[in-house]
């Protein structure tokens, strides 16, 4: 059996001064690999790879979802860049807020998760419950809008006057110059999701053995053992929690409308994503809206390379 | 009291360790507020409910509410618990495929050589960045394609094959299962499919145990939208929010339903965590 197997890397270094086999040797000598894949890609072809590249190729079309769509090449590149000046100031936007929540969320993640997991196990089941509580709890960020009503029955404006901090209400979530930070807030509010549960799993994953071997060899404090053995043990979940937050920060959407609403104020806090969504689910322009994708794609793509390199360096 | 809340360690300072306390209770405080108004919330009688200013915590609790839900769904067109059961039937047979599938293909991925691997990987980490919202209309024609349209399948399948699930499986797979094992495993004479089965996933336990919170809580909370006509076919989602819409006076029985709601994958939160803990204590298996 085991010879038809596919070797692990370590392994195949054994045969050095055989010749090396032609890849159709080796893709037949690996078919228990693609054994193991083929559910998965089948299906991942199909619903996955196949509509993105057919997206793709609607980028360069006009498509109204009622008619066929017509090839106009470029077109919908140029009209983004150079006529479209919502666009930009959706970029402009997002870049902004992706800037903030997006490293800011991948610090809170990892930083909760490891003090948790100093806890012992009822506590940190318990902590952890409470920190994912606003991820796991659908719309109850509602809340927000109640504290930042804009009249003086909101909470926080009723405050305020109470002590006499401000004279009249603030209009946090129509005044352009709050509503961008308000919608950062609460999204790094709701940050502690799918990275903070990875990065508890896989802290807890790593051998006490480890810790152990390191006070001998004169780690003396936390942040030592942090950089040197923790973030190191931890690189492949880092990755992972990275392209969360990438991808989190870029294609936030649906908080800032139902925040700011579908209309905001001077479009403070219009992200590509809404603009996005806009086009695609609002006025039919699927060439369009397809477009606004592959950008916003080719954008994350670029953050994640970047990222990537930078996620090398540790315990360097 | 600080040694009985910490795990003992070596390398850490009275000092700091007060420090995350302090910080970590803060943390939990301003975190926890969904939850605390949620419950003070689906407990309100209605006066307090449209009490302005708006208070935060109910005052005088009761359960009028839920009495009322229950009067509603009794009364309504297709049983409740039919809507139950279809929702119960896509989150189960959704996360089941998603996990099977993810896992078998991460193992692969991770532990075997083959031509087109470097490819794969490349692709699923791609595909998490593009936006899905431009996907659903060649994803709609698939399915037609199917015939799976106006049936659970269309929910269920497409579910199977959530990138997110096999990435994460592949980085635990990747960290915490040590190449000497499996190297081991196979010269006992261990099949490849044992292998996968009987060594690298209870090692994973962890993994899939959180990628099924994060499974369920997707699952759950879908609707179903553009796939499911058929009123007996919808989900509980679909069915609460009809009630909830019911206009200005349902307020009182929407925040009962958002508590029922939110409280399902809280309790699946919890047994699953309990769980986690289980095997953190038991295997001593780490990563090399």
């Amino acid at each position: 059996m085991s010879s038809e197997v596919a070797r692990p890397t370590v392994g195949s270094k054994i045969s050095v001064n055989v010749k090396p086999d032609s890849l159709l040797t080796r893709m037949k000598k690996s078919w228990v690999s693609y054994l193991f894949i083929a559910p998965f890609m089948l299906l991942f072809s199909v619903f996955t790879i196949l509509p993105v590249l057919i997206s793709i190729g609607f980028s360069f079309t006009y498509f109204n979802m009622l008619e066929p769509p017509t090839w106009i090449g470029w077109g919908n590149y140029l009209r983004l860049f150079l006529a479209d000046d919502v666009f930009l100031i959706a970029v402009k936007n997002t870049l902004f807020f992706a800037a903030i929540t997006g490293p800011l969320s991948y610090f809170m993640c990892f930083i909760f998760a490891w003090f948790i997991n100093e806890l012992q196990p009822k506590v940190r089941a318990f902590l952890t419950l409470l920190f994912y509580a606003p991820s796991i709890s659908g719309n109850a960020f509602i809340v927000w809008t109640l504290i930042f009503h804009r009249d003086t029955y909101g909470y926080l404006n009723a405050q305020l006057l109470y002590f006499g901090l401000i004279d009249r209400p603030i209009q946090w979530l129509v005044d352009p110059d709050w509503m961008m930070p308000i919608c950062i807030l609460v999204t790094l509010w709701m940050s502690l999701g799918t990275s903070f549960l990875v990065f508890i799993a896989g802290l807890q994953g790593i051998s006490p053995s480890l810790y152990e071997a390191g006070a001998i060899d004169g780690i003396k404090n936390r942040w030592q053992e942090l950089w040197y053995l923790t973030l190191p043990a931890m690189r492949g979940y880092m990755m992972f929690g990275a392209i969360m937050s990438i991808t989190g920060s870029f294609q936030a959407a649906s908080i800032l409308t139902q925040l700011t609403g579908p209309t905001p104020t001077d479009y403070a806090t219009w992200t590509v994503m809404q603009h996005l969504l806009d086009y695609g689910n609002v006025r039919y322009e699927m060439g369009y809206a397809s477009a606004i994708a592959v950008v916003l794609f080719l954008t994350m793509v670029g953050t994640q390379k970047l990222v990537q390199r930078l996620l090398n360096k540790i315990g360097t | 009291m600080i040694k009985r809340i910490r795990k003992p360690r070596l390398s850490r300072s009275l000092g700091g360790d007060i420090g995350i306390f302090i910080f970590l209770g803060l943390g939990a405080a301003f975190m926890s507020m969904p939850l605390v108004f949620s419950i003070n919330n689906a407990f309100k009688p209605l006066n307090e409910l449209f009490l302005f200013p708006p208070r935060f915590f109910v005052k005088n609790p009761t359960m009028d509410n839920f009495t009322d839900l229950m009067v509603l769904m009794s009364k309504s067109w297709v049983p409740i618990t039919r809507y139950f059961y279809n929702s119960i039937k896509i989150v189960v047979l959704g996360m089941l495929g998603n996990v099977i599938a993810g896992s078998l293909a991460a193992y692969a991925l991770s532990k075997h050589d083959f031509p087109g691997r470097k490819l794969v990987n490349e692709a699923i980490v791609l595909s998490l960045m593009f936006a899905s919202a431009v996907t659903n209309i060649p994803n709609y024609l698939t399915i037609s394609y199917l015939g799976w349209v106006n049936t659970h399948w269309s929910i269920i399948v497409p579910a199977w094959q959530w990138t997110l699930g096999l990435y994460l499986m592949k980085n635990f797979i990747d960290a915490m299962v040590p190449n000497t094992l499996i190297e081991a495993a196979r010269i006992d004479g261990a099949s490849e499919f044992r292998v996968y089965a009987q060594v690298v996933m209870p090692i994973v336990k962890p993994a899939w145990l959180t990628l099924i919170i994060l499974v369920f809580q997707n699952l759950w909370s879908l609707t179903g939208g553009q796939f499911l006509y058929a009123e007996e076919l919808k989900t509980l989602p679909t069915a609460l929010n009809q009630i909830s819409a019911g206009g200005i006076a349902r307020q009182g029985v929407a925040a009962a339903i958002t508590l029922m709601m939110m409280s399902v994958p809280i309790i699946v939160f919890i047994i699953n965590q309990s769980k986690i803990v289980e095997t953190m204590g038991t295997s001593g298996m780490g990563g090399e």
